[in-house]
């Protein structure tokens, strides 16, 4: 995300590229099916997948399943090979030496997030994974959002409970090749007549909705992040207004709380970007100067990037910055009508902005 | 009480008569990308449980696992049309009503009918079906989504003509997204399992390149993500409505009003398409609204001929067209504005000349001057 699509890649940056896609190369792959809660359809997916591969002609082997499974998922399973999960005092856990020994071409894991057994040399499911993958065996993985490190203040604030077992923050970023999404409605109603009515009912499945919403939005990052890593591989500037780049133009007069507040919220709708920028100008009054500084710091505290311009030309200082970080999207405040020289700069400021603004919307905002 | 509370503005109610069937789509972001395979296993699972579904209209496209989904499944005949020589096939919306299933499947939603046919788009049809109270499962490409258009157009240079409203997506009960990976997308290409040879070679030169696939990928993983969250909102502000009418929520939201300013220039279906999109993210209300001269000071007909066009664009968008009177076309535009509470104005850049500024008649600058209490939106065309 914090990429500069306006920077050439370092020649460090291009050779951790390659060293990655070198690893990769002798490494196995690792592809998660990654689901927003149990019962989306991951495990049939996920065992579906691996039932065309074998059909193919892959080597496929299931050396993780859950503990029970409906009838359509059974058929599948009856077609494919299987190494059994070992049990040690009722615990579980995923028979390595002897996938190893086996080594086929892909293993399919059903469950990603799993604590071994006490005493196993890895403590973790996702260890005996990169273990796997160091073999050079491929791996087809399952995992619910729930369980992903790096989502559990997002996850607590939804459900209100953080999972005991995480996958670290590192894993997934670091050894996951591809990574697609089991998407299924929180509550299958269409053909099966009417929803749940009850409140508690609802609510339930509000709460699924919105960790639905989290992880099509966590799968259009990855998404994104792979395209800017292809993107810059091969030496292509990033062509399109996937995202939004949003410049909003504050001053001691304008309506800094509704601009930034906007600019906030649009920068996030569309994964963009979010900077803040004020011109210098000459002899702020005592007032106007603490007025600025608040907005300066709203806009900090919302997360923008703010920079202080100087210039005796206000709008080329704000264009020539719109043009370095290809900016989409510039908000600016309407003229103000109380003093008269400042309200015919800033006018001037807007009506500059539309004229030589190539390519990027002009937002002008009320006061 | 608990029956008091809506579960959906769309869900059948208990009164006589056939109520709407239900619509559940499946979105995919490209050929491939298993909508239809996915869409009948889902069909399966509905006939195991004993519903009644037929399959109104399937592709084959000659894939063979996607074929072998359909077996067992009640398949309603499509009907051969003759047009200029060539026999079409299409889907026979009068049988399946005949038949009334509780549960139909309509493949491949974008499609245009055979010019003649009772219906244009197949989304028409399925609307008629939805009417008579069937359940629909049926499939679409992000890239068919008509308010994308420009931006997709952007994304693989292709301009799709097949496109479905807006509002008939907004009207679905559920939208699924069908994912797999790009990888996974071009080997299926490679080995053949969605197009014929030659005609996968075609596709993977244009519209099948990695960056593309991602960057549709992206888009319809961001637009279920945008589909769920307005169903979500209007699931909770319905029931919000009905426990509270002022709950604290809705009375701070400040209701958009968003006016498109429609011209003869080409860039203002660009500017429609954007202000449909607004309108949609913030549940506004949403005005397209062209202004002639009075009198006999009427523009040249292609001019006029340009702006109807794009005020039924505009309608066939469910937008709100409006055809104003006056000598000033900013005064004009700003008066209407305030009478109606508009909150955003949408203007195209290619409005703005440097001449008519010179004049001072310059229409964007003069509506950002007086319309001081509005928001004004200069939308440039994007590379």
């Amino acid at each position: 995300m914090a990429i500069d699509p306006t920077e050439r890649p370092s020649p460090e940056q291009l050779l951790a590229d390659i060293e990655l896609e070198e690893r990769r190369q002798r490494r196995g792959r690792l592809k998660v099916f990654l689901g927003y809660a149990g019962g989306v359809g991951k495990s049939f997916q996920m065992l579906d997948e691996g039932r065309r591969r074998r059909e193919r002609g892959e080597d496929v082997v299931v050396c993780a399943l859950q503990p029970e499974y409906p009838p359509e998922v059974q058929e599948i399973l009856k077609k494919l090979e299987i190494i059994p999960l070992l049990k040690v005092d009722g615990a579980e856990s995923i028979d390595v030496p002897a996938v190893i020994r086996r080594h086929p071409q892909v293993v399919l894991i059903d469950g990603l997030a799993y604590d071994n057994p006490p005493g196993s040399p890895n403590a973790h499911r996702w260890q005996d994974v990169e273990q796997l993958l160091d073999a050079g065996i491929s791996v087809i993985a399952s995992i619910n959002l729930q369980y992903l490190e790096k989502l559990q203040d997002e996850v607590e604030r939804i459900t209100g409970r953080r999972a005991s077992t995480t996958i670290p923050r590192g894993f997934l970023d670091r050894s996951a090749d591809e990574i697609v999404i089991v998407d299924a409605p929180a509550a299958e109603s269409v053909g099966r007549g009417a929803a749940a009515e009850d409140r508690v009912a609802l609510a339930e499945q509000h709460k699924l909705s919105r960790l639905r919403e989290l992880a099509l939005l966590v799968a259009a990052g990855v998404v994104d992040r792979q395209l800017e890593t292809y993107l810059r591989a091969h030496g292509m500037d990033q062509p399109w207004g996937v995202q939004e780049r949003i410049l909003v133009c504050v001053t001691p007069r304008s309506n800094a709380a509704e601009m930034l507040g906007s600019g906030r919220r649009n920068a996030d709708r569309f994964q963009g970007e979010f900077y803040v920028v004020y011109v210098q100008q000459p002899a702020l009054s005592k007032r106007d100067q603490i007025v600025l500084e608040e907005n300066l710091e709203y806009a900090r505290k919302l997360g923008a990037e703010v920079e202080v311009l100087s210039g005796a030309d206000a709008a080329q200082a704000i264009l020539t910055f719109a043009m370095q970080k290809g900016i989409t999207q510039i908000f600016v405040g309407h003229s103000t009508a109380r003093h008269n020289g400042w309200r015919r700069l800033r006018s001037d400021l807007v009506d500059r902005l539309i004229r030589s603004a190539e390519g990027i919307d002009v937002v002008v905002y009320p006061h | 009480m608990s029956s008091s509370i809506p579960t959906s503005a769309r869900a059948g109610s208990d009164d006589a008569g056939p109520s709407r069937g239900q619509l559940k789509l499946f979105l995919g972001y490209a050929a491939g990308v298993g909508k239809t395979y996915r869409m009948l296993e889902e069909a399966q699972q509905l006939k195991r449980e004993g519903k009644d579904i037929v399959v109104g209209y399937f592709e084959p496209h000659g894939r063979k696992d996607t074929i072998a989904k359909t077996v067992g499944l009640e398949m309603i005949p499509t009907r051969s049309i003759n047009y200029r020589g060539v026999v079409l096939q299409e889907m026979d919306t009068p049988a399946i009503k005949v038949r009334r299933p509780a549960i139909c499947v309509v493949d491949e939603l974008a499609h245009t009918n055979v010019p003649g046919s009772e219906c244009c788009k197949r989304w028409e049809d399925v609307q008629v079906l939805l009417d008579s109270g069937i359940d629909v499962l049926t499939n679409m490409n992000i890239q068919h989504l008509e308010s994308l258009n420009d931006h997709i157009f952007r994304i693989t240079g292709v301009r799709v003509r097949e496109t479905v409203p807006d509002w008939f997506v907004k009207c679905a009960d559920e939208v699924v997204m069908v994912d797999a990976t790009t990888g996974a997308l071009l080997n299926r290409l490679r080995r053949g399992d969605i197009y014929a040879p030659e005609k996968a070679q075609r596709a993977m030169d244009n519209f099948f390149k990695e960056s593309t696939l991602a960057a549709l990928r992206e888009l319809a993983l961001r637009q279920t993500a945008h589909e769920l969250e307005c169903r979500e909102t209007a699931d909770v502000s319905s029931a919000a409505q009905d426990n509270s009418p002022l709950s604290p929520s809705s009375q701070k939201e400040v209701h958009d009003r968003i006016l498109i300013y429609v011209t003869a220039d080409p860039s203002t279906a660009m500017l429609i398409r954007r202000g449909r999109r607004m309108a949609d993210y913030l549940v506004a209300d949403c005005f397209a609204v062209c202004v002639f001269p009075r009198g006999d000071r009427r523009p040249q007909d292609k001019t006029v001929q340009s702006v109807e066009r794009h005020l039924n664009f505009a309608r066939n968008l469910h937008i709100e067209a409006r055809v104003l009177e006056g000598d000033d076309a900013a005064e004009t535009i700003v008066d209407f504005a305030r009478r109606n509470q508009i909150t955003q104005i949408l203007v195209s850049r290619r409005t703005y000349s440097l001449w008519n500024r010179l004049l001072g008649k310059d229409l964007i600058l003069r509506v950002v001057r007086k319309a001081r209490d509005i928001r004004v939106i200069v939308v440039a065309e994007r590379p």
